[in-house]
């Protein structure tokens, strides 16, 4: 088990390394620095030392990947690559291109994100089990059939239109909620409900309906055909069987994404400001701040990759019969 | 009037896509394993009714494809013609005056005064602060607080009538057309139809056929002298917005798969069947690029595309040409992150097709490896590719809004429907609120999207037989 951790976690690298080129070639390879700060300082005639005095302000003056002025490892550590590449392996994730370190403001700034991804999560694998489960006990009747057509209206409708008309109904028109903001603390939850309430009434249609055929697909197998032979009443199968089974592919499913409740969603907070990751990536690409975008393209890797790491760790845990090698 | 016509990128490769499915459809004809699954397909009553919606949509994307440029009149002395700024397309022609009658701000559905107050004269010549007539909707009645009512209701029964008269005709062609097929007289063959009897649901497809003609001849006959959805804060026809935003939504939907099919189906072919070094690069390709959060890596490259597009000008002659390219490059980049899930399963599938007999007969008499792959794999892959394609448009739909919020999107001057709901998001904390064009962006986002929803499980069913016996 611990050597198949390391191993995957080695695993890891090379794809980390590849992000990492990735966002480097994007952000420095596709624009030159220069771009970038023509860009930022906005204006069409734009003078040199202008140019020159951004770069050196925000640490692009140096060469992208090789610095001849240099001796011996300085070659190589003193240039772009290595200063904002690099030193995002060790999550030194430096300065933003206004100034902040962006360190302190995502280790400050994960708290509210997973004040409202956390029951989020919890609460909407609750919810749509249950919710599954009630359409394949009543399965074959008007109520399944309804409950799947609901499915696949809730999830044709687009995401904005629940956060916008929530919004609208349950803080402008009902006045139960604030409209948005944040308070860190306990005083947070009243900030907290209504983004998750709309998230989980905007989950019911994609993971209801595919809890539902996980369910299904479990009723159909033989060992439940035998309980029913032996006479378990259908609460008994489904409670005492179907569902324990049904939950190893729910759980696994799910697992992948824990670590990535830290990255916040990106439109729920920018929506009820909400002062977490996902707005401040949002308010990021909106302010044309590379450093953080970069940043948290990185991070939101690396997270991911610990998801699928825990996923394939969670097989085991769930189910005996797989092994790891 | 002379013209010139305009072929923007993703025009063309709209219609490249058309031609595209047209091949495919010939070449589905003659192979019953394709044949059949979409048989039972257009056997499904749901699948027929929302066939039809996307058709509806689909057709007006594709007039909306076809731009032209107008010639300005000539200059005395002038040589050479010269053309307009601004492209137009067909659908453009057909929309007519909705298209120029702009309001000078917001106004409400079938409003006939504007939404804000003004200064205005008064028959005394003095100045009160009023709403004022609109130019344009209910222009035409000389009371509009009588008239509004049986003007509407006019219109409205009229286009009843319009509709019942073009829906009559082409019941009759379809049913005698029917008739022939079957060597049935014509009354047997209009009894099957109406009692829904017979393998394709007839009876759906025409009222649904029926539901859309009506659509259309509401639109024609009220818009001509209202605006049917109100105007937004530039006084633009927010039906007209509407309608303009299908083809960015069609075109998000469509050629966004077109772009990386070619990709997911080589490479996914590639890595299962040579296996070794190729699948290990391929794997690992995927797997970086899927591991880096989809909007973060469209909202990365978008970014350095803004700053690319800023910094060279001289590359885009038009305004059009420049969002045009925007939305292509959008497709391209929503592309790239999208192709790792078919490319994943098709990896899968090429695994377990590569240890059949017929492929290792192909290897022991010599074929080439291109030629197997092209011949023996890919046909028997084409289930899987068309599965994904078809799950694949709704989400893309849906995705366009979300992106346009973030401002990684489409170009702010393209029509779309996450364009209109990120302007329409402020008009809600207006007092008193604009609620129109995003309840009208979202009902044209929803019908399209639960059409395609619907027919994607129809068309899955058809073709994963194994996915059908749970439901």
């Amino acid at each position: 088990m611990f050597a198949y951790i390391v191993r995957r976690s080695l695993y890891a690298i090379p794809v980390l390394i590849g992000v990492n080129l990735i966002t480097f070639f994007l952000f420095f390879v596709v624009n030159s620095p220069d771009d970038v700060a023509r860009m930022h300082l906005g204006a069409k005639r734009v003078t040199t030392e202008a140019i020159e005095k951004w770069k050196v302000e925000h640490g692009y003056d140096r060469p992208l990947l090789y610095n001849r002025s240099e001796a011996g490892v300085d070659r190589l550590t003193d240039t772009i690559f290595f200063d904002k590449s690099v030193r995002l392996f060790v999550f030194d994730f430096g300065s933003s291109d206004s100034g902040r370190d962006i360190g302190a403001d995502i280790s400050q700034r994960m708290w509210p994100s997973l004040a409202i991804a956390l029951p989020q999560f919890i609460f909407g694998l609750l919810a749509y089990i249950s919710f599954a489960i009630l359409l394949v006990f009543f399965r074959g009747t008007y109520l399944d059939l309804s409950g799947v057509i609901l499915c696949v209206v809730i999830m044709s409708i687009s995401a904005l239109f629940y956060i916008i008309g929530g919004q609208y109904v349950f803080s402008k028109l009902m006045h139960l909620f604030p409209i948005s903001g944040y308070e860190p603390g306990l005083q947070a939850w009243r900030f907290v409900v209504l983004p998750v309430l709309i998230g989980l009434f905007a989950g019911l249609g994609t993971s209801g309906r595919i809890y539902r055929t996980f369910f299904l697909e479990e009723i159909g197998k033989d060992y439940v055909r035998t309980a029913r032979s032996k006479g378990l009443s259908e609460p008994g199968v489904l409670f005492g069987h179907v569902l324990r089974n049904a939950l190893v592919p729910i759980l696994t499913g799910v697992v992948v994404v824990i670590p990535t409740l830290f990255m916040g969603s990106l439109i729920m907070e920018s929506f009820f400001g909400i002062p977490g990751l996902g707005s401040y990536t949002i308010d990021a690409i909106k302010n044309q701040d590379f450093a953080i975008v970069r940043s948290m393209v990185f991070l939101g890797s690396v997270l991911y990759i610990l998801g699928l790491l825990l996923t394939d760790i969670s097989y085991t845990l769930v189910d005996p019969r797989i092994r790891l090698s | 009037m002379t013209f010139q016509p305009l072929i923007l990128w993703t025009d063309a490769l709209v219609f490249l896509l058309v031609v595209l499915v047209l091949l495919f459809a010939l070449y589905a004809r003659n192979h019953e394993h394709l044949r059949a699954p979409w048989r039972s397909v257009v056997r499904s009553r749901i699948a027929v009714a929302s066939l039809i919606v996307l058709a509806a949509y689909t057709l007006v994307g594709l007039m909306d494809s076809l731009h032209f440029r107008k010639a300005l009149p000539m200059q005395t002395g002038q040589q050479e013609v010269q053309y307009e700024a601004t492209a137009l397309s067909v659908l453009d022609l057909l929309l007519g005056p909705i298209r120029t009658q702009d309001e000078k701000t917001y106004s409400a559905p079938f409003a006939t005064h504007l939404y804000a107050k003004e200064y205005l004269l008064d028959s005394d010549g003095r100045r009160v602060r009023g709403f004022p007539r609109l130019k344009y909707g209910g222009a035409h009645l000389a009371d509009p607080v009588h008239d509004k009512g049986p003007d509407i209701r006019a219109r409205v029964l009229h286009s009843l009538v319009q509709a019942l008269l073009v829906v009559a005709v082409l019941s009759l062609l379809v049913t005698a057309a029917l008739a022939r097929r079957w060597r049935q007289p014509l009354a047997t063959a209009a009894q099957t139809i109406l009692r829904g009897r017979g393998a394709v649901p007839w009876r759906t497809a025409l009222l649904m056929l029926a539901l859309v003609i009506l659509l259309v001849t509401l639109i024609a006959n009220l818009s001509a002298a209202w605006h049917v959805f109100g105007t937004d804060k530039v006084g633009k026809d927010v039906l007209y917005q509407s309608i303009k935003s299908i083809r960015t939504g069609l075109v998000i939907g469509t050629l966004t798969t077109l772009i990386m099919l070619p990709f997911a189906v080589f490479l996914g072919m590639m890595a299962g069947y040579f296996r070794g070094w190729v699948d290990d690069v391929i794997q690992y390709l995927y797997t970086t690029l899927n591991s880096i959060p989809g909007v973060l890596l469209i909202a990365a490259a978008v970014l350095m595309m803004q700053v690319y597009m800023a910094n060279h000008p001289e590359l885009f002659e038009t305004m059009a040409e420049r969002a045009d390219l925007r939305l292509l490059f959008l497709c391209l980049i929503l592309g790239i992150t999208n192709w790792t899930g078919l490319c994943r399963l098709l990896r899968g599938e090429t695994l377990k097709l590569r240890e059949l007999d017929y492929v290792q007969a192909g290897n022991a008499f010599g074929v080439s490896n291109f030629r197997i792959m092209l011949r023996h794999l890919l046909p028997n892959l084409m289930h899987i590719v068309m599965i994904t394609v078809v799950l694949d448009f709704s989400g893309l739909v849906l995705a366009e809004a979300v992106l346009s919020y973030v401002g990684v999107g489409v170009d702010p001057t393209t029509l779309s429907w996450g364009n209109m709901i990120n302007r329409a998001r402020l008009e809600m904390a207006r007092e008193p609120m604009v609620w129109w064009s995003l309840l009208a962006a979202f009902g044209f986002m929803f019908t399209l999207v639960l059409a395609a929803n619907l027919f994607s499980d129809a068309v899955r069913d058809a073709f994963d037989p194994r996915l059908r016996a749970q439901r």
